[in-house]
């Protein structure tokens, strides 16, 4: 409850159209020229030392993703991205693979993380939070993953948490068996060409067995101008293992669209259960629809073993337009997906979001829950799939889309597919559309909140069950930048 | 210096023109209780909303003055700081805010608008805990979201117990006995006159005597036709549950 009355104070603090995170850091950086050819290619696979068999693959990945088309069924309009202006990789000079530790890291850098409220320096953050508490991050700024800490203390454990390219380097074998198996390269013209650029991102291998002893996290920031993010992220959770993962992502502020096409594979095998939270606090552009993040990206978990089960959460509040369907593919017999969001579109924002859960084994059960909140000029879609295949005997699946429009001027739309091959199966849908009633309004107002206040408590009201998903820190953060987002959107 | 001056008070449903107030005048002042009276359809309503000041009516003659203030340019919020409380006739469902937040966020508005700090959760929580016993509101009910699935009983309950913690210095009680039995009649009443005090006073609007025998009032007003054509003792209360509203209907028109 307290976060109620502190969202307040934040919104009061900030002017209308100030994002927090839109400061740019000045920062000497190492980038590949403009544009996208074989030679850039192979200029990213040297920068990181990768073996011959990682540059194949992109090679191979660019040569088909030379033909394929952009995607446009999406209910999102954009000018045409020219791929050949943006750049492909860009590193801060003094970060990344060679370094010892945060010593050699540049005081810009670690500046800049500490204005965002990431802690990097693994001694402060033991010296000020209860040790159950403590989140260990993995960094990355543009292309490269800066630093990651409280590596040693995971190891112990048997957990692998590192940035991908060093796991490319370290642990070969591991990251070749599983990378593409869950999003093959060819899966659609973002993947694709994520497989083929893609510069950094984490990687978690969690062995038979073992809790992963904190949660794990990753923070993504775009800094420099007209580059894209192209991060990978692979998580992979062995027999009876678990996990919970975090990401987090800001932007400067720019006048221009930045773009960022994310790939996150996840597989949990017998037993196993991941649990994936998304903050998504991108740039979402200014009043006018100037600039802002184009976030598009695939995510996907395979639960690929008996019982195993892999839940999404994600609280979407930034970005121009956002193109992301986190889904599950449900291999296992018994095994279980969930996908729990929030997607929040204000002023110009554009969302197109949903899930795929695919039923292919026995028994096999998902839940999506997904809150839209449209204000402003926004239009928010939920698009999702439900399908089960002919041997999905007696699987389940329970479907709640709800929305709430703050305003005349905005959209919310929701398109659910499904598919059942299998006469057992049993797949339940629920959608509702309300508005923030007037008369609930003047209630709350009558009782001495301000309308500010008054949306925000409706609206926390309104997610309040996506936000129980979220682990506790996060989920305090994310009611405050609920509010945040919605800044302006009433009277 | 009254607590509240309403002076010739003309007002129209927004949406459609429809008359509702026609010159209503009423003086309230600090420690007196007023009960307001009439048939359905005399305007008791609109007049609670036009005090709290809901959107849907537009004035278009006279002046509210609040502490010698003009209210009527104010927002429903500013006028809930100012002191003015309603109590619902039919209170809004808010879906997934615990009561117990609802309150905290209400309360620690209002004391900033005070200048007063934030009550500590610890103390807020001794403060609410008490305040709900009276009320017997259980902290179960606290925690289910406010008004969602409440009892009618429930509901009036929950209203007195914001406006206990509120404290305003005017409370207009909006048909607060319909819908309830006569356990929780007697809970509400005692509830509303355990806040009876020499800095507040209050306007209970009701269709019917059996409130008054509780919550006894110093002043009954009859409402009719949006007009105040009557005001006497609590003995005129009395009076109207034996003889009905017809003697004043006429007149109005």
């Amino acid at each position: 409850m307290p976060a109620v009355q502190e969202t307040v104070d934040r919104v009061r603090e900030i002017d209308v159209e100030q994002y927090k995170y839109g400061f740019v850091t000045n920062i000497e950086s190492d980038k590949a020229p403009k544009g996208l050819n074989e030679d850039i290619i192979r200029f990213i696979s040297a920068k990181k030392g990768e073996l011959e068999w990682m540059l194949e693959t992109r090679l191979d990945a660019y040569r088909r993703w030379l033909t394929m088309e952009e995607p446009d069924w999406a209910r999102v309009s954009y000018p045409k991205i020219d791929f050949n202006d943006l750049y492909y990789y860009s590193a801060p000079k003094k970060s990344g693979y060679g370094l010892k530790g945060l010593d050699e890291v540049d005081p810009e850098l670690l500046a800049t993380y500490e204005k965002l409220g990431i802690p990097l320096r693994e001694q402060e953050i033991l010296a000020g939070v209860e040790p159950k508490n403590r989140v260990a991050v993995d960094a990355v700024f543009d292309s490269v993953s800066v630093i990651t800490t409280f590596k040693e203390g995971l190891a112990k454990a048997g957990v692998i948490f590192c940035s991908i390219s060093e796991a490319l380097r370290e642990h070969p074998d591991l990251v070749k068996k599983y990378l593409g198996s869950v999003v093959p390269i060819s899966d659609n013209f973002y993947a694709t060409l994520n497989s083929a650029v893609f510069s950094d991102g984490s990687f978690v291998y969690v062995p038979e067995g073992v809790r992963c002893p904190m949660e794990l996290s990753t923070y993504f920031r775009i800094n420099e101008q007209n580059t894209g993010q192209f991060e990978r992220t692979l998580i992979v959770a062995e027999k009876g293992a678990y996990v919970s993962y975090l990401e987090g992502c800001t932007a400067p502020q720019r006048d221009e669209s930045q773009l960022h096409a994310a790939v996150v594979e996840l597989v949990a095998m017998e037993d196993a259960e991941i649990k994936y939270s998304t903050v998504q606090n991108w740039y979402p552009g200014d009043a006018d629809g100037r600039g802002g993040i184009y976030n598009f990206v695939t995510k996907r978990g395979d639960c690929r073993g008996v019982r195993s089960k892999i839940s999404w959460t994600q609280v979407e509040t930034g970005s121009a337009i956002t193109w992301k369907y986190p889904s599950c593919i449900l291999r296992g017999d018994d095994s279980r997906g969930e996908f729990y969001s929030v997607a929040i579109s204000n002023c110009h924002q554009q969302i197109d979001s949903g899930t795929k859960m695919i039923h292919l084994g026995k028994n096999t059960s998902s839940r999506i829950i997904s809150k839209g909140i449209s204000a402003g000029k926004s239009q928010n879609t939920y698009r999702g799939l439900v399908s089960a295949h002919r041997k999905a005997s007696n699987a389940r699946n329970f479907t709640q889309c709800d929305n709430l429009l703050i305003g005349q001027d905005c959209g919310a739309h929701t398109v659910p597919y499904i598919e059942s091959k299998n006469a057992s199966a049993v797949f339940e849908h629920e959608a509702t559309t309300s508005k923030i009633s007037d008369d609930q309004m003047f209630y709350c107002l009558q009782r001495g909140l301000s309308e500010e206040e008054a949306v925000a408590l409706v609206v926390n009201g309104f997610v309040r069950d996506i936000i129980q998903q979220l682990p506790m820190e996060f989920a305090v953060e994310s009611q405050k930048l609920i509010s945040i987002s919605l800044e302006g959107s009433v009277g | 210096m009254a607590l509240l001056e309403i002076k010739n008070l003309h007002t129209r449903i927004a949406e459609d023109g429809t008359e509702i107030l026609r010159g209503v005048d009423l003086t309230v002042n600090a420690g007196e209780v007023h009960a307001i009276m009439g048939p359905n359809g005399s305007g008791k309503s609109t007049l609670s909303y036009v005090l709290a000041g809901k959107e849907n009516y537009e004035v278009t003659e006279g002046e509210v003055l609040f502490n010698g203030e003009n209210i009527l340019e104010m927002g429903p919020d500013e006028r809930a700081m100012a002191g003015m409380f309603l109590a619902f006739q039919y209170p809004i469902e808010i879906p997934g805010v615990a009561t117990i937040t609802f309150l905290k966020a209400a309360l620690n508005s209002q004391r900033k608008a005070r200048g007063l700090d934030e009550l500590p959760t610890p103390d807020f929580m001794k403060l609410v805990r008490e305040k709900a016993k009276q009320m017997n509101i259980t902290s179960d009910m606290l925690k289910r979201p406010l008004n969602v699935g409440f009892s009618g009983g429930e509901k009036k309950r929950s209203e007195i117990l914001q406006m206990a913690l509120l404290e305003p210095t005017l409370c207009v009680l909006d048909e607060t006995d319909s819908g309830l039995d006569i356990d929780a009649l007697k809970v509400v009443s005692n509830g509303v006159n355990a806040l009876r005090s020499p800095e507040r006073a209050m306007i209970v609007i009701t269709h019917y005597q059996r409130l008054l025998d509780h919550i006894v009032p110093d002043i009954v007003h009859v409402l009719s036709a949006g007009k105040i054509v009557k005001t006497g003792g609590p003995d005129l209360a009395l009076e109207l549950e034996k003889n009905g509203y017809a003697d004043y209907i006429g007149e109005a028109a």
